[in-house]
């Protein structure tokens, strides 16, 4: 009979891995504020189309790491290569930390996304639905009204907003429907990488259910790759292919989502599986 | 000439429980198994034996000790045991399905897109995925009235239906089937009989926990003991 | 004469500090460059700003003019006017076409400018963004990287809300195709007079303490949509006065009964047409106002 080990499964991994071409490339990243350490020594590598989930309580360092990753925040050291796709397809990563800020704030509103915990925070409350939309394609050049139109009134649908509160302000909105307007506003540009800082905390479960799903189906159905910082693990579960588990600014355990959650290794990952309550 | 579709080699697995004072839980060790093509293997023994996680150590859901778990998948062996979580992913999506006991429930999403699901992922054009989704659903008797609302509310025997539809939508070269049939009536039993033979025909290595006798001797080609590897752990 | 005070008023180390500020302005088209604003014998909002930018390019030979709302006979204007005659001595005059420099609040002369005049423009607010972005340290960021998409989504907001751009006055412009600019509230009307105009253009917000200008011959464009490009208003009438289709009208109410009239806002422009000898169809406003309410 055929033997297996004929290939080198070894061998195998890292031939199409080097086909693989990473989207962001973290490595030493390291941020403190005076002598508490936020994020020590943070390496990990997201592919396209990859959701990564990022756990653990306040003050774990979560936060601190998106920030940094968003380019929000500076790090102390370490860097955070990311597939600009300068020249070709096959250009090599590009340290975001040695970009021109100029060149940053155009990546963080073009090929980037950031939804934040309190649409307040990632929405113009004095501007209405559609032109909360139209922000980003005006920004790099939409100049034809009723094309920007148009653009909103699909998002509006996709993320299942009646198209006619399109000329409404996200102030008479619920706080549902503001979370699913922010996420409009992010993907309008058809980002390859957005960052979320619990996009569900704040909201009723029966609306986080409808939110979850919402991201979900967008995710994929765009290929857009992922950050999601989040202390809730049904989120996770549902949202994230892989998984960090951060405690005191270290990651303590990584993996693919169901086996951190199902088999968790570290005391404190057991701790915090354990301590989700069943429904 | 039989292909071995899983090949496990010297796997041990324990769990420590570091909330309980770290106490330290041997499950199995050196634990050697062969799955072929077109073959079904029982996984046997008493209830702590270590079937359900062996069974999930085979679908990367539980991290073995050591050791390795060689499948097949796209014509080469890839370790599940040590390979980077994305592959796993690709194994999974395209060559290891997996019936677990229960359904995990997915909020407002239909019964038939649950059911199609895999296959789009693996895959199918939309239509394709969702006809599939039907046929599969109407062979394991849901009503179709059913098939547009979320399973949340539906009874355990239709849970356990609509998620091993979920699972026999794509063809899938290893199958992985967690009591599969714990909470079916004798006909929907038969069902699920027919639809692992069926797999088995088309050269699907089947891996199994089945605690009725009647499944088993319908499907299982060879029991295998998870407890004679415990001793060892 | 000028009494106690330093020629036109401001101190010479003011005024140094004050035309360093404008050679800045002048160098960067439509960049606010910060200055030391005086203390001014009026209050914000009375045109200090541009009263410091006049007092510092004045010169004894010049010739000011001063109009408010396109009239020199308002108040605003007249105090101004009158400021200067005491502190700088100068010649002063109504007409447009003999005056060097032009100090204005919300309009520009109908009156085709020449090379060799400054118009200085009194501004409330110089950061056209500051509506949409209240944080100075981002509106400095997205003048330096050109990020002006947030002024399109105010013209958006307009369309959406009234089916055209509703902006009529302040209408924002880019500069020298680059830096966005408040032209001042003046009428979108005039906003194509600012384009390629021979004349300087000086812009002073007196409570903001910044300056900005326009070379002459300069590109001036107004934000528009491909599909709701700018335009200017148009009346169906004509000044009531003089007769001319292409001049910016003020209504006037006449009674209480509804008559109204339009009239040129430029009392120079339509001055100067009458006395050329256009009429329009109610020559004499007295003559229009019922008895009682002369």
């Amino acid at each position: 009979m055929t033997t297996v080990s004929a290939t080198r499964p070894e061998r195998m991994t890292r031939a199409s891995a080097a086909v693989r071409k990473p989207l962001l490339k973290v490595e030493g990243l390291n941020k403190s504020f005076g002598r508490t350490v936020a994020c020590r020594n943070i390496d990990f590598t997201l592919y396209p189309g990859e959701v990564i989930g990022i756990v653990g309580e306040s003050g774990s360092g979560k936060s601190t790491l998106l920030n940094c990753l968003s380019g929000r925040l500076a790090p102390d050291a370490g860097s955070i290569a990311y597939d600009l796709r300068r020249g070709s397809e096959d250009a090599p990563l590009v340290d975001i930390l040695t970009l021109s800020e100029p060149e940053r704030r155009m990546l963080m509103r073009t090929d980037w996304g950031f939804v934040h915990q309190n649409p307040r925070d990632g929405l113009r409350m004095a501007v209405s639905a559609g032109g909360n939309i139209g922000e980003r394609p005006m920004a790099i050049g939409a100049r034809h009204y009723g094309d920007i139109r148009r653009e909103a009134e699909d998002w509006l649908a996709r993320v299942e907003i009646d198209i006619d509160r399109i000329d409404d302000k996200p102030r008479v909105f619920s706080g549902g429907m503001q979370q699913r307007l922010q996420i409009a506003r992010n993907l309008v540009t058809r980002p390859r990488l957005v960052f979320m800082d619990e996009p569900t905390g704040g909201l009723d479960v029966s609306v986080q259910a409808r939110l979850l799903d919402l991201l979900r189906g967008l995710v994929r159905d765009l290929g857009i790759a992922a950050v999601v910082v989040t202390h809730d693990l049904a989120v996770v579960r549902l949202l994230a292919d892989r998984l960090m588990v951060m405690w005191r600014g270290d990651v303590v355990e990584a993996g693919l989502t169901d086996q951190v959650l199902d088999d968790p290794h570290h005391p404190y990952t057991q701790l915090l599986v354990s301590s989700v309550l069943q429904a | 000439m039989m292909v071995a579709r899983i090949d496990v080699r010297s796997l041990s697995k324990s769990f420590t429980l570091h909330t309980q004072g770290g106490v330290r839980i041997p499950v199995f060790a050196g634990l050697d198994l062969r799955v072929h093509a077109g073959e079904c293997v029982c996984l046997h023994g008493p209830s702590g034996a270590g079937k359900s996680t062996l069974l999930r150590s085979l679908y990367a859901n539980y991290k073995p000790d050591s050791g390795e778990i060689l499948v097949m998948h796209d014509g080469a062996a890839i370790d599940l045991a040590s390979a980077e979580p994305w592959r796993v992913v690709e194994v999974r999506r395209r060559t290891v399905g997996y019936v677990s006991q229960f359904l995990r429930v997915i909020p407002r999403v239909p019964t038939r897109d649950i059911v199609a699901e895999p296959a789009r992922i693996w895959g199918l054009p939309g239509e394709e995925a969702d006809a599939r989704a039907g046929d599969l659903l109407s062979r394991l008797n849901i009503p179709r009235r059913l098939w547009s609302l979320a399973p949340a509310t539906f009874s355990g025997g239709e849970q356990q239906r609509v998620n091993i539809a979920r699972s026999f939508v794509v063809d899938y070269p290893v199958l992985l089937l967690d009591e599969p049939t714990a909470s079916l009536d004798a006909a929907n039993r038969q069902i699920v009989i027919a639809l692992i033979r069926e797999a088995k025909a088309r050269g699907t290595a089947v891996v199994g926990i089945f605690h009725d006798a009647e499944v088993r001797e319908a499907v299982a080609d060879r029991l295998f003991e998870v407890a004679q590897f415990q001793r060892a752990a | 004469m000028t009494g106690d005070y330093n020629f036109a008023y401001l101190d010479e180390q003011t005024k140094r500090m004050i035309r360093r500020t404008l050679l800045k302005a002048l160098a960067i088209p439509g960049y606010q460059v910060p200055f030391g604003g005086r203390e001014m014998p009026l209050a914000y909002g009375w045109g200090t700003g541009g009263i410091q930018v006049t007092a510092s390019v004045i010169g004894p030979r010049d010739v000011l003019k001063v109009i408010d709302q396109g009239a020199d006979d308002t108040t605003n204007a007249v105090s101004i006017r009158r400021f200067f005659e005491r502190v700088a001595d100068v010649a002063t005059t109504e007409k447009t076409t003999d005056a060097t420099i032009i100090q204005t609040r919300h309009r520009v002369p109908e009156a085709n400018l020449v090379e060799g005049q400054i118009l200085v423009y009194q501004v409330p607010q110089p950061e056209p963004l500051r509506r949409l972005e209240p944080r100075e340290t981002e509106t400095r960021k997205m003048h330096a990287y050109g990020e002006y998409g947030l002024m399109q989504v105010k013209l958006y907001e307009d369309i959406a809300q009234f089916g055209h751009i509703a902006t009529t006055y302040d209408y924002p412009v880019i500069v020298n195709g680059r830096y966005l600019t408040a032209p001042s509230p003046i009428p979108k009307f005039d906003n194509p007079k600012m384009q390629d105009n021979p004349a300087i253009q000086l812009f002073g917000a007196g409570r903001e303490k910044r300056i900005y200008a326009i070379p002459p011959y300069t590109t001036v464009k107004s934000l528009d949509f491909d599909d709701h490009p700018f335009t200017v208003q148009r009346w169906d009438g004509a000044c009531a006065l003089c007769g001319a289709t292409d001049s910016y009208l003020d209504e006037v109410v006449l009674d209480d009964r509804g008559k109204r009239m339009f009239v040129c806002s430029d009392t120079d422009y339509c001055g100067q047409r009458r006395a050329a000898g256009h009429v329009g169809e109610q020559p004499d406003m007295d003559d229009a106002l019922e008895p009682e309410a002369r």
